[in-house]
């Protein structure tokens, strides 16, 4: 007894060290066999007790900060304004060019019966804490399972990815576990933007990003950037990551690749969770020739508004230089369109050059245009997306339809202004609006 | 400055009231998952190590401290994604050592306490590190300019802590 009593002190210690080197083995085995560890209830308190006061203090951090933002410091306001005014301004131009490029990608997407992933819903979440540890690279959300968020959902920012969702648990129903891409456990499926070289993006242990199982024999420039691939099943494809900064021979077979990640890993204060992907098959009938029609039918000369007694003299008989009458179709055309209108002389058949196959709209320049818009300056660009004609010749453009009906982009392909389509086509009105394609936008919950 | 030897007679002894004893680990822990969010350099301080130095070293029971120690330490593994334990037991040597050597050794003044919490700045690191490699097959990097770099600035911010708590520790 003596014994116990002079060394009890070490042998508590003992005892207690044992216990958590006996806990630990048994968890590190779990983790080895199963590959997926179940939360532990002390993880639930420890998060329980802890988050509640993240929270409390984010809170009080935001509301004072939104206090001084919004009501005391105004200064330079007008001036960001101006400036976000003009940059609205560019930005619609490039979103209007990138539109078209998008439409073009879709309508080529669908030749290939092509299925593409697409963000469709995301959640913003506010970053409340992390785990304190530098070997354990994750942080909280304030956002968990009772707001629709489920382990392996994605986590991104607007400049790139960030990590997935590690635990979400119905025990700590408002908070989440985002594990980032710069932890060693960590793995997310990348390739190179132009070389196309496919790899595994890691953590290590000092909290750098590398890029792993690419070839030593394949070349690999700096400032490359590195996108999600989408074959780890979490990560849509295509999600900017990093950009690469350092390329060395690494062991084996494989380069040694450092990314930098274009997310700011150690300052994230807000992230969105994509709490939904859609995946879908682009249908020619959305993106057929009505809307390629309808795009060249704003920027070339359209169909005359006749006067009313021309009209009626007409009966039975069309107009000479409209679709309908080079299609021999009799009055298929309304006297009154919405399109563009003629201004100058009639048009001539066969008077508009060819639109040659993902081109713009061209005209010869030995046969410049007899006729001109209204609206649009005839020459105008058509970009290459609404200029597609796929398994045609040229044809002459004098024979366009204007008024295409977006069903007939099954039966006519994406043909554009054949004579057998014109003839065959029902009646239509002449001009559609074309509607902008919905696009796979990301939509934000509310919070 | 000198770190004295002291007989057992002449060791002070002090408490904590349990809102102290309680309330700050727990301030430690949340500081040390919510700063680095706003300030990333505050993520070289270990604020978890350093309370259970500070607490273990004041009450100068080994049994206290290392439950204090295995406590938080455990907590503290409980907000990773890694196995629990990991913090737990180098916690526990820590603070059992500390207090251990706070009976033995005259920790009043700033001096040692700065030693102190470097010493056991890096007896954490070696405990952890070896742990993480050995059992958990971790990959870890050992860099020795690292680790005492972070040792200085723990100890730093530790003798800081030390003067915090004087205030509130009552003599028994």
């Amino acid at each position: 007894m003596d014994v116990l009593g002079r060394y009890r002190n070490l042998i508590v210690l003992v005892g207690v060290l044992f216990a958590q080197i006996l806990g630990l083995a048994v968890q590190v085995n779990v983790k080895r066999t199963t590959d997926s560890e179940p939360t532990r209830l002390i993880r639930v308190w420890a998060v329980g007790m802890v988050t509640p006061l993240e929270k409390a203090m984010v809170w009080t951090q935001t509301s004072t900060a939104n206090i001084w933002h919004n009501y005391f410091y105004l200064r330079g306001v007008r001036a960001e304004n101006r400036n976000l005014k003009q940059q609205i301004e560019r930005m619609s131009l490039e979103q209007a060019r990138m539109s078209q490029d998008a439409d073009q990608a879709r309508r080529l997407q669908a030749l290939l019966a092509f299925r593409e992933q697409f963000i469709s819903q995301t959640m913003a979440a506010q970053v409340i804490g992390e785990s304190g540890s530098e070997q354990s690279r994750l942080i909280y959300l304030d956002k968990g399972y009772s707001d629709g968020i489920r382990p392996d959902m994605a986590v991104i920012t607007a400049d790139g990815v960030v990590g997935k969702v590690l635990r979400a648990d119905p025990a700590n129903r408002h908070v989440a576990q985002v594990l980032l891409i710069d932890d060693q456990t960590s793995g997310v499926g990348a390739l190179l933007d132009k070389t196309r070289l496919q790899g595994i993006l890691r953590g290590t242990p000092s909290g750098e990003v590398v890029l792993e199982k690419v070839m030593s024999d394949e070349t690999v420039p700096s400032g490359e950037q590195v996108l999600t691939s989408g074959g780890d099943g979490i990560f849509p494809k295509g999600l900017l990551v990093g950009r690469v900064t350092k390329v060395t021979p690494g062991s084996e077979l494989f380069l040694n690749i450092r990314v930098r990640p274009a997310a700011d890993l150690s300052r994230l204060e807000e992230v969105l969770v994509v709490t939904k992907i859609d995946e879908r098959q682009t249908e020619p009938s959305q993106t057929g020739a009505a809307r390629a029609v309808d795009i060249l039918a704003s920027r070339l000369p359209g169909v005359p508004s006749k006067p009313e007694d021309a009209t009626k003299n007409a009966t039975g008989a069309a107009a000479p230089g409209t679709a309908a009458a080079q299609a021999g179709a009799p009055s298929t055309v309304p006297p009154t369109t919405s399109g563009p209108k003629i201004a100058g002389p009639k048009v001539a058949p066969n008077s508009v050059a060819p639109i040659s196959a993902g081109s713009e709209a061209k005209r010869p320049k030995s046969s410049p245009p007899q006729a001109s818009t209204s609206g649009e300056a005839p020459g105008a660009q058509a970009s290459s997306g609404s200029a597609l004609v796929v398994g045609s010749a040229p044809k002459p453009a004098s024979t366009l339809r204007t008024s295409a009906p977006a069903s007939s982009g099954t039966s006519s392909g994406n043909k554009v202004g054949t004579n057998s389509d014109a003839a065959s086509a029902p009646t239509k009105p002449v001009k559609e609006v074309v509607q902008p394609k919905p696009q796979p936008a990301v939509e934000d919950s509310p919070h | 400055m000198a770190i004295t030897y002291t007989s057992g007679e002449q060791v002070e002894v002090y408490r904590f009231s349990w809102p102290v004893t309680l309330g700050v680990p727990l301030a430690a822990l949340v500081l040390q998952a919510f700063l680095p969010i706003w300030l990333p350099l505050v993520r070289i301080f270990d604020l978890p190590l350093l309370v259970t130095i500070v607490f273990a070293t004041a009450r100068r029971n080994p049994l206290a401290g290392l439950l204090t120690g295995g406590f938080i330490g455990i907590v503290q593994d409980a907000l990773t994604h890694q196995p629990i334990g990991l913090y737990g037991i180098s916690l526990t040597v820590v603070g059992f050592g500390a207090s251990s050597l706070g009976i033995k050794l005259d920790v009043e003044n700033a001096g040692a306490r700065f030693l102190l919490t470097i010493f056991f700045y890096v007896v954490h690191e070696v405990v952890y590190f070896l742990i993480a490699r050995g059992m958990v097959g971790l990959h870890m990097a050992w860099s020795w300019p690292h680790e005492l770099l972070s040792g200085v600035a723990n100890a730093i911010l530790g003798v800081l802590i030390f003067m915090l708590l004087d205030r509130v520790k009552q003599r028994i």
